[in-house]
């Protein structure tokens, strides 16, 4: 190229999209989140070239393959592994891992913790469904007590799994949930996410039409939203409600959130918990939150960054390479040696 | 040596020479048989003889102290004649307690020379090691050589000046016992005082009573009067050497070397993805001391993620290399899988144990071979290289690397717990002057096209994340062999399938012919084998060559795809044997590759070959065949 003064033509969000045909149930909330990435992608402007796109197994780790960047669809599970060794060996690559509930906290349950915790510098999308998509219904980690599926005919009795508690819990400095359908939302926070640096954890309720259609509408059909929902931004008052009169405020006398109403028993918007999102405890308390007690909380519930894994090792490496006294040849003839006949040298 | 604080010239005028010897070292798993075994070891090679050890050590971290299960042991064959193993029977049995003499003693030869610390033969150790009585007393030592000395009480004594505790002080008394033995064969102390004097650096004073317990125990062995029949020994240079630079080395640590230099070769960054398992840890841990050449180690949080991170890794532009043994290579299968259908390099080393399941993780086996060959799901054909011995372990990582890399395949690499932990005098090879085998990166645009396929390798082009214009998406779906795009046409899965077996079967032309280590390239008996085994064969085979039975041995390093003139040799021996630390896995690939009547020789006792059992065994089926 000897065009180099020549600026390139910005991307679009369809310049993301390959030339595959999605191929999602029609109507799969994953179409929603797909064209959310690709938005966002252009908007930050990225390259294709500098993106990878991993996933693991499961309905959400087609993305790859919809997408015009690098992409790698592996294994049940195990895209967080993948994400780390791609990270080890080129920390300049943008890297994001798309995975499912049963795919993220079931068989990779294990990876999901170890790469929050290392804080390696990836996206993780989390696609929850609560419900086994792929293999055609089961019920998954995430899905509540009593769900009633081919291997849960009489419901399901296990304790879901909070994903954001359990981001949380294992050390992620960045936590966020959103919605399939709030493109707008779900942009924003997609972009908080990309610039974060280190894992930047988001969970989307994503609406699966064949096995589980309608799981999140006590929040998010349209006339629930705005009062089962509640968007936090840093520095803003928890506010929520149709009518913009309900917020959140600490319990007096303990840890705990309660839901008040502006201009009921003397409450004013002086008394509404203003969003802190490096206070991790206020994080934890949000995403504590279920309906239809609490609404459910959306945006960046927690964002403080710390070391990154992959940063500290190259820094690591290059601190130690640049101070190298010794070649491959040297670590060889380290320890005791001796010579034998000949002109060989004893070390 | 020079400038040395020890006066060497001392030499007992009754010393014997002997061409080899054996010597095992045992007692409790703090008794620091391991480091002594070591350090003799050091002196051996610096005496510049022949050697092989053998580290054999148990499960238990720490068990309870004189117990038979808690015995550690470690072995070392040296000779000035070529060592091919740690030998057999053992010359000289040091045992530190009772539980060392119960266990050990069987590998004693009649008439051989058993050293023991009388101080540790109380009724409550005799007791632990299930004597009922004293065989120090009960004569039934008769048929040895006995040097029965209180080491324990003589090593408080020697370090009394000190000020140690009883415990620091009777701690030293490995270091005197390895002077007493340093004696019997005119080893030269220093290397090891100065070792003790690096080792103990921030303690001076444990420095000086284990230097002090080292010369005690030489000046005695020196001074008193032995027993009759008791002798000192020269044993002198081994004359076949060729000229070079020595050191000894381990398998684990050629493995982990020559990791390094195969991936500098192939100008490729080593990121190395393992997690913690015996016998293969130590690999980790030496290429973990190594940043400084750019080598990221990577401590994952399971099998699946090393090896899934090393993939990874490959995929990003590295050199993607997991190290584990049996059990953890169970867990990589699946992944495993993923890198032969996603068609990149990968090297996965196998340190195999003994098993099933947990097994004895301490102890060797070559039980994986079909692991190795057949243990994944699908049609998934993969390389399978072997390392013979502690040095050929460098030697087996870098072609690792050099295939991997140009046929863009992963590639196993089988040692075991034995030449892992073992070590022998090892020539040291100059990286500068090894032949470099840099990857071609794919650069050319303008699109990924898949189907584009090196002619002879079959390898596809390597084209990385943050390339320009060749943005593609692989994974461990079928792909359409002409696009890359996920594909379930019948047709094509029967090509990809095709392509990629014949991808690995062309690896053939990167090996050398089969050739044969000992004996005559065609005759009545051939006996085969793979991995550590190498050692026991070639020394029983040579032995029977010199009795006059014409057997010859021949030892296969590339295991998938086999040699090409392999069968061909085969077939110009009347019996093929085949020895195996396994129940007769490598035997069923010969008879299926080549349909001859292969027999095994099978041991499954967590213990590698002794020289004569398969000396026996092979004259058997020499004779058998007359």
């Amino acid at each position: 190229m000897n065009e180099a003064t020549t600026e390139a033509p910005k991307l679009t969000a369809k310049d993301f999209a390959s030339n595959q045909e999605v191929r999602w149930c029609p109507g799969c909330g994953d179409y929603a989140i797909l064209k959310a990435v690709q938005k966002t992608l252009a908007d930050v402007e990225a390259k294709t070239e500098n993106t990878v796109f991993v996933s693991g197994i499961g309905c959400a780790s087609r993305f790859p393959y919809y997408m015009a960047t690098y992409g790698f669809h592996s294994i049940h599970g195990r895209a967080p592994a993948i994400a780390t060794g791609i990270k080890l060996a080129n920390p300049d690559l943008d890297v994001w891992i798309i995975s499912g509930d049963g795919d993220a906290l079931s068989i990779g349950g294990n990876h999901f913790v170890h790469l929050v915790r290392r804080n390696v510098d990836v996206q993780f999308l989390l696609f929850n469904n609560e419900i086994y998509g792929l293999t055609k219904g089961q019920f998954s980690p995430t899905s509540r007590v009593g769900t009633r599926s081919p291997s849960s005919p009489l419901g399901c009795i296990e304790n879901p799994v909070s994903a954001v508690q359990l981001a949380l819990g294992s050390g992620g400095h960045f936590v966020a949930r959103a919605v399939d359908t709030a493109q707008k939302e779900l942009t924003e926070t997609l972009k908080r996410a990309h610039a974060f640096k280190g894992t930047s954890f988001v969970e989307i309720f994503q609406n699966c039409v064949v096995y589980n259609d309608g799981a999140f509408d006590a929040f998010t059909a349209k006339d629930k939203a705005a009062d089962m929902q509640i968007h936090v931004e840093h520095g803003k008052p928890l506010i929520f409600g149709r009518e913009r009169n309900k917020g959140l405020r600490i319990v007096s006398g303990a840890l705990a959130l309660e839901v008040v109403t502006i201009g009921e028993n003397g409450v004013t918007e002086a008394d509404i918990l203003v969003h802190d999102e490096t206070n991790r405890m206020l994080g934890c308390l949000l995403a504590d939150m279920n309906e239809p007690e609490f609404p459910v909380a959306m945006g960046v519930l927690y964002c403080k960054p710390g070391h990154i894994f992959e940063v500290e090792i190259r820094k690591m490496v290059e601190a130690q390479t640049s101070h190298a006294t010794t070649s491959l040849n040297d670590v060889l003839r380290q320890g005791h040696t001796w010579a034998v006949g000949g002109d060989a040298d004893e070390a | 040596m020079t400038g040395s604080a020890i006066d060497n010239s001392r030499v007992s005028p009754v010393r014997q020479t002997l061409d080899s010897a054996v010597v095992r070292f045992s007692g409790d798993s703090g008794d620091g048989m391991q480091i002594t075994g070591g350090q003799f070891t050091l002196a051996t090679a610096v005496a510049q003889n022949n050697l092989s050890t053998f580290p054999d050590y148990p499960a238990e971290i720490r068990a309870p102290t004189g117990t038979t299960f808690g015995v550690s042991a470690f072995q070392i064959n040296f000779g000035s004649r070529v060592i091919k193993t740690a030998g057999d029977e053992f010359d000289v049995l040091v045992a530190m307690n009772p539980a060392a003499l119960k266990v050990e003693l069987p590998g004693l030869k009649v008439g051989g020379i058993l050293i023991v610390d009388s101080g540790s033969f109380q009724e409550r150790n005799l007791h632990r090691a299930g004597y009922g009585a004293d065989p120090l007393k009960d004569g039934s030592l008769e048929a040895y050589r006995v040097i029965e000395m209180d080491i324990s009480t003589l090593t408080q004594d020697a370090v009394s000046a000190f000020g140690l505790s009883k415990k620091e002080a009777l701690r030293c008394k490995n270091f005197w016992t390895l002077g007493y033995v340093y004696w019997m064969f005119d080893r030269d102390r220093q290397a090891t005082i100065d070792w003790l004097k690096r080792k103990f650096a921030s303690r001076p004073d444990i420095a000086d009573a284990n230097i002090a317990a080292l010369n005690a125990g030489h000046a005695l062995a020196e001074t008193m009067e032995t027993a009759d029949g008791l002798q000192s020994y020269t044993v002198p240079h081994a004359p076949d050497i060729e000229p070079g630079l020595y050191r000894t080395v381990t398998g684990a640590e050629a493995m982990a070397w020559g990791l390094a230099v195969g991936s500098k070769l192939a100008a490729l960054r080593l990121v190395f993805c393992s997690y913690p398992i015996t016998p293969a840890s130590p690999v980790l841990h030496t290429l973990s001391k190594m940043i400084e050449h750019d080598i990221v180690t990577f401590q994952a949080e399971d099998e699946i993620a090393a090896v899934c991170a090393a993939i990874g890794a490959s995929y990003a532009g590295g050199l993607g290399v997991t190290s584990s043994s049996g059990p953890g290579i169970s867990l990589k299968a699946e992944a495993i899988g993923l890198a032969v259908s996603s068609e990149r390099p990968l090297v996965v080393i196998n340190t195999q144990r003994a098993g099933p399941s947990t097994g004895l993780p301490t102890k060797t086996e070559q039980s994986d071979l079909l692991q190795a060959l057949y243990g994944r799901n699908g049609e998934c054909p993969l390389v399978v290289i072997a390392a013979r011995s502690p040095s050929d372990c460098f030697e087996m990582a870098i072609e690792a690397c050099h295939i991997a890399t140009k046929y863009q395949t992963p590639v196993m690499v089988l040692s075991d717990g034995y030449i892992s932990n073992a070590s022998e005098p090892w020539l040291i090879p100059d990286v500068d002057a090894m032949e470099p085998f840099p990857t071609d990166l794919h650069q050319d645009g303008p699109c990924f096209d898949p189907s584009i396929r090196d002619a002879e390798t079959l390898a596809r082009p390597w084209a990385i994340p943050g390339t320009p214009c060749l943005e593609h998406r692989i994974g461990g779906l079928e792909k359409s062999f002409e696009t890359g795009n996920i594909s379930y046409d019948p047709a094509n899965h029967q090509k990809m399938t095709d392509v990629r077996a014949a991808k690995v079967a062309g690896v053939v032309r990167d090996i050398p012919d089969q050739g044969v280590e000992a004996g005559p390239e065609s005759g009545p008996v051939a006996v085969v084998g793979w991995g550590s085994t190498y050692g026991p064969i070639n020394r029983a085979v040579s032995n029977l060559i010199d009795e006059g039975l014409s057997v010859s041995h021949i030892h296969v390093r590339n295991l998938w795809p086999l040699p090409a003139n392999l069968g061909a040799l085969l077939a110009g021996f009347d019996q093929v044997l085949v020895p195996e630390m396994n129940s007769g896995q490598f035997v069923k690939v010969l008879r299926d590759q080549y349909l001859i009547d292969a027999k095994g020789i099978n041991k499954v006792m967590g213990q590698p070959f002794k020289i004569h059992e398969l000396e026996d065994a092979i004259r058997a089926y020499w004779e058998a065949a007359q």
